[in-house]
């Protein structure tokens, strides 16, 4: 038997950074009630309450649509931008070169990701920038009231009984494949995984991307839609039981390496992995690939943590750029001395 | 526009005086004594040579032409084309670059004009030298000498020359037969090149650099000055140097032996090129940019924009790496596209970093939506737009001031975006700097409107000043500022110049932060949809926009003493109307003024000079007159009634006879 520290439920009302629940807090929403992504909104708030993670150092990012809307109903007091349709990732990828100690946590949805995104997407994937990218994934364009999106599934069908023909992009696949470090999937209504998962990606150093089935109750949540509350409780099977143990707690816990994985990630949070039905080896690729395409084949909404590769260097590191933010450093650093003109303008003559 | 306008500082007076006006003389006379002092004395004499016409179509152009006693012929001397036709991906750069830089080294005013296809190897090329005594740099649209190297070219180049000039050729091309009106040289490249250069595979690359001897030998050009030249360009590849020198040495040789010249055009050494450099456009404004302390970089390639990021990157790798770290204080990304490329200088622009693209006029389509997020939003970031034809497809390698309009307006809703207009080297290097200050300030999108005349062709310049201004931030509060404030309202007009107060992600102060998103949203960056907070914002970027025009460099103005015809151009278009003005004056007895266009929104001053002339002729480069257009909206009905229009769109730079003669047509028919 191993043993580690195992996650326990903050007692306390502040957290690490003496900073109580309502600091992460953001606006009241004005997505539907009983919209998947209140929920998620929910859980960030949590996962950044109990991992203390400092509001100020957080850029929340969107494109737009319904998921892009929800930044401004978590951590009120972070910063955040409501980019253009689609581009998020280039506005998070900007931000980071200016200021790589931002904790970026993008929100995006299935429309803005997998359809007017997707260019933008596979290429941040590829960076392997480290920024939370989550998809509130409902098969569905909400906000322009109920098009199929590019992850419907085949056979899935809208309230007026349009019925989808073309396959669903599977963006974790997509994500595995492209280079991404951190790729899961999760459901808006499992609480317990999805907030797991959320804390692992504040833990990891490279790109997290979390894609989380979010029902849409108004457009896409009726018999005959596969992204409906009822379709995806019924035929969600998750890989793994997945427990986060945060570096800073300090309890212990025996597990018994047969049936857990244990992954340390960079900051030295743990993450456990309980086998379920199945061995599943989350740091190898080519099985996370094989697994989903199967999964999807037999009509199962797999969840959980594909793939993890926690120490491969990101994108900022690969730019061997200054520790020190490059936004605010001194005209010193940043204007070449009088000599160096000097010297390039003599190279000229 | 509201009266504020009229209300900002008075620019333009250090850049109106007279020596600006007069400048062009000066600069002949100054050269003419130089001349003289080098014991040449008859150049210092000048008659009017009517020998040789463009354009039947244009006006009579008289040339100056000097007597000289030398070799007891005319002769011409410092004041000549020469143009090169060679096929793209043969190494004729090389040898172009040579031949320019060898007239620079002999004091000798030059410029140089690549005309290229859209195309790696195998299209033909043309490339044209001007030297001339007089400081003109601008195109010219007849050549004295062709060097003819490309069989599929040079029948129609040679038909192209005016009666009397030179024609060097490949003896292959056998182009004697065609006019009996040309000089021919015919020079056996094949033959010569074959002893120097044994390495079969190299011959192609090293045959171009034969006609720089001959030119040498025929023209006058100092063999010492070409072999210097060399040097230079091959810097660290001696035996490359070497090869191509052999070459260069057999030309020379050969002519030397077997050509009889009969031309009277000849190159000596003079002495107005000391203390000058030769860059091209696009390094300038790299330059400008690393000194403007540009911090985040993120383009995507395009021609004819790619060499300012290209180079950029060199020069920062060598100068903007942290001697204590070794770590870079900049981070330069090439983006999957256009639009990513502006959305991350955005992105990096709200946390802070000075950031920038650069890219051309299918790029600038690209970054509409992203551009007028930057400018509802309100974040810095400077574009660089390397003007060039239109669309995508078409003649991206040909010049053009094709962005002026869709730049200005870019974007959907209602959108105003400053640029600046650089037509000098040292205006590329002092505008770039210019641009990241004043994005920063006004916490918006900022434009640096050059093209690729200007971009990729060689230029003189004198050495650029080294800023003396701090680098200026705007207007950005710390989290002890915000403390003390009690809090801040990120759009809130608190100075009156519709510019608000921001802070950076990352401010350490739960005061601090903000949502950014587009219109919609009120003083306090806070989400609303009403009317009137709609309105209040919109109104409120209407003002910056007129900060922008107090901000902005006026005009250079030369005023002519009739105030009758004004002249407006911009960019490149400077040095064609330049020699306009003085063939107008020379040819035609019009004495015309000119303002010349440093930025957008335009500044009291060109108001004020529109006022004073009756007739205004506005020099663009596009079809569609695209800064007559930008002028028409901010002009009076009395000021629109005095603009004129003229217009040069053939993908080819100005040349300063279009100017003259467009301007003669239209004063003759008023």
């Amino acid at each position: 038997m191993a043993t580690t520290t195992v996650p326990s439920s903050p007692s306390s009302k502040t957290n690490r950074v003496g900073l109580e629940m309502a600091h992460y807090k953001g606006n009241k929403s004005t997505l539907c009630a009983g919209c998947g992504h209140n929920a998620i909104s929910e859980r960030i708030i949590e996962a950044c309450f109990e991992m203390g993670v400092e509001p100020h150092r957080v850029a929340k990012l969107s494109g737009i649509g319904c998921s892009s809307k929800s930044p401004a109903y978590f951590l009120n007091t972070a910063y955040g931008v409501n980019a253009v349709h689609g581009r998020m990732p280039s506005v998070a990828t900007g931000a980071l070169l200016a200021n790589r100690h931002l904790i970026a946590i993008g929100v995006s949805g299935d429309g803005d990701t997998a359809s007017i995104g997707i260019g933008q997407f596979v290429h941040l994937m590829r960076r392997n920038l480290p920024v939370i990218y989550i998809i509130e994934d409902n098969g569905c364009y909400g906000l322009t009231k109920g098009q199929f999106s590019a992850t419907a599934d085949i056979g899935s069908k809208l309230k007026t009984g349009v019925v989808n023909d073309l396959p669903p992009i599977d963006t974790c696949a997509l994500a595995i494949q492209l280079g991404a470090t951190y790729v899961a999937r999760s459901f808006s209504g499992d609480k317990r995984q999805l907030s797991a998962l959320i804390k692992g990606a504040l833990a990891h150093n490279g790109t997290a991307m979390l894609d989380v089935i979010s029902p849409c109750v108004t457009f896409n949540d009726h018999e005959g839609s596969t992204k409906s509350y009822s379709y995806v409780k019924d035929h969600d099977e998750p890989v793994a039981d997945v427990s986060f143990i945060p570096f800073f707690e300090d309890i212990s816990v025996d597990y018994d390496p047969g049936t857990t994985t244990s992954i340390t990630l960079h900051d030295g949070s743990q993450l456990l992995l309980r086998k379920l039905t199945a061995d599943y080896d989350p740091t190898n690729k080519g099985a996370a690939l094989q697994m989903l395409t199967e999964s999807h084949d037999k009509g199962e909404v797999v969840t959980g943590l594909f793939y993890v590769a926690p120490k491969q260097p990101n994108f900022i590191d690969l730019l061997n750029v200054m520790d020190d933010p490059l936004a605010t450093l001194p005209e010193s650093k940043v204007r070449p001395p009088k000599e160096v003109l000097d010297q390039v303008m003599e190279s000229l003559m | 526009m509201g009266p504020e306008m009229y209300s900002g500082p008075d620019r333009c007076l250090l850049v109106c005086s007279r020596p600006q006006l007069i400048s062009p003389q000066w600069g002949r006379l100054a050269a003419y004594s130089r001349c003289v002092r080098n014991g040449n004395k008859s150049q210092a004499i000048s008659k009017p040579n009517t020998e040789f016409k463009g354009n039947p179509m244009a006006t009579t152009h008289v040339e100056p032409q000097e007597d000289t006693s030398h070799a007891g012929q005319n002769q011409i001397i410092n004041d000549l084309s020469i143009q090169v036709a060679t096929v793209n991906g043969s190494g004729s750069q090389t040898a172009n670059l040579v031949l320019l830089r060898a007239i620079f080294q002999m004091g000798i005013p030059v410029s140089g004009k690549n005309l290229f296809p859209s195309n790696i190897a195998g299209l033909p090329t043309w490339f044209t030298i001007r030297a001339s005594k007089h400081g003109y740099i601008g195109r010219r649209r007849d050549s004295e000498y062709m060097v003819a190297m490309n069989p599929e070219t040079a029948e129609e180049d040679v038909m192209g020359l005016k009666p009397g000039a030179t024609c060097v050729y490949d003896e292959r091309l056998n182009l004697k037969r065609l006019r009996q009106d040309v000089i021919f040289h015919s020079v056996p490249f094949d033959q010569l090149v074959t002893p120097v250069c044994p390495d079969s595979r190299l011959r192609k690359l090293v045959r171009n650099m034969i006609y720089d001897g001959v030119l040498a030998k025929l023209l006058g050009i100092e063999m010492e000055e070409i072999h210097k030249a060399l040097q230079k360009q091959f810097r660290k590849k001696a035996k490359a140097a070497e090869l191509n020198w052999n070459a260069a040495r057999v030309g020379y040789e050969y002519a030397d032996k077997n050509l009889v010249k009969t031309d009277p055009y000849r190159l000596e050494r003079m002495n107005a090129t000391q203390g000058k450099i030769l860059i091209e456009g696009n390094a300038a404004l790299a330059l400008g940019s690393m000194f403007a302390g540009v911090t985040v970089v993120t383009w995507y390639p395009i021609t004819p924009s790619s060499t300012v990021c290209e180079t950029l990157t060199d020069y920062m790798k060598r100068y903007r790496v942290d001697k204590e770290t070794g770590k870079a204080t900049f981070a330069i990304v090439q983006a999957e596209d256009e639009l990513a490329a502006l959305g991350m200088a955005l992105g990096a622009g709200w946390a802070g970093a000075r950031s920038m693209t650069a890219t051309a006029g299918p790029g600038i389509s690209l970054m509409a939506e992203f551009t007028g997020f930057g400018y509802y939003v309100e974040i810095p970031a400077v574009i660089f737009d390397i003007q060039r034809v239109g669309p995508s497809t078409g003649l991206p390698t040909r010049t053009a001031q094709g962005d002026i309009l869709s730049t200005a307006l870019l974007s959907h809703g209602d959108t105003m975006h400053p640029m600046y207009l650089p037509s000098s080297m040292t205006e590329c290097f002092t505008m770039a700097i210019d641009a990241f200050d004043l994005a920063e300030e006004l916490q918006t999108p900022v434009f640096v409107m050059s093209d690729l005349d200007l971009g990729m062709n060689t230029w003189m310049s004198a050495p650029f000043p080294y800023p003396t201004r701090p680098i200026s931030r705007g207007k950005v509060l710390s989290a002890e500022d915000v403390r003390r404030l009690g809090g801040f309202e990120r759009y809130k007009d608190v100075d009156g110049d519709g510019v608000g107060y921001r802070t950076l992600p990352g401010t350490p102060d739960r005061l601090c932060g903000w949502f950014a998103r587009g219109s919609g949203h009120n003083e306090k960056a806070i989400y609303s949809e009403r009317p009137d907070v709609y309105v209040n914002n919109v109104d409120r970027l209407a003002h910056k926009f007129e900060t922008a025009r107090l901000k902005v460099p006026g005009p250079v103005i030369a005023d002519s003493q009739k105030l009758e015809v004004g002249i407006v151009a911009y960019g490149t278009s400077h040095w064609a109307v330049e020699e306009s003005l003085d063939q107008l004056r020379r040819e035609q007895d019009i004495d015309a003024g000119y303002c010349r266009l440093r930025a957008f929104p335009f500044t009291r001053e060109v108001h004020d000079f529109i006022n004073r002339y009756q007739r205004v002729y506005v020099v663009d480069q596009n079809r569609d007159g695209q800064m007559l257009g930008l002028l028409r909206l901010d002009c009076s009905a009395g000021q629109i009634a005095k603009l004129r229009s003229v217009r040069h769109y053939d993908g080819l730079p100005i040349d300063a006879h279009s100017v003259t003669d467009a301007i003669v047509s239209q004063e003759a028919a008023n």
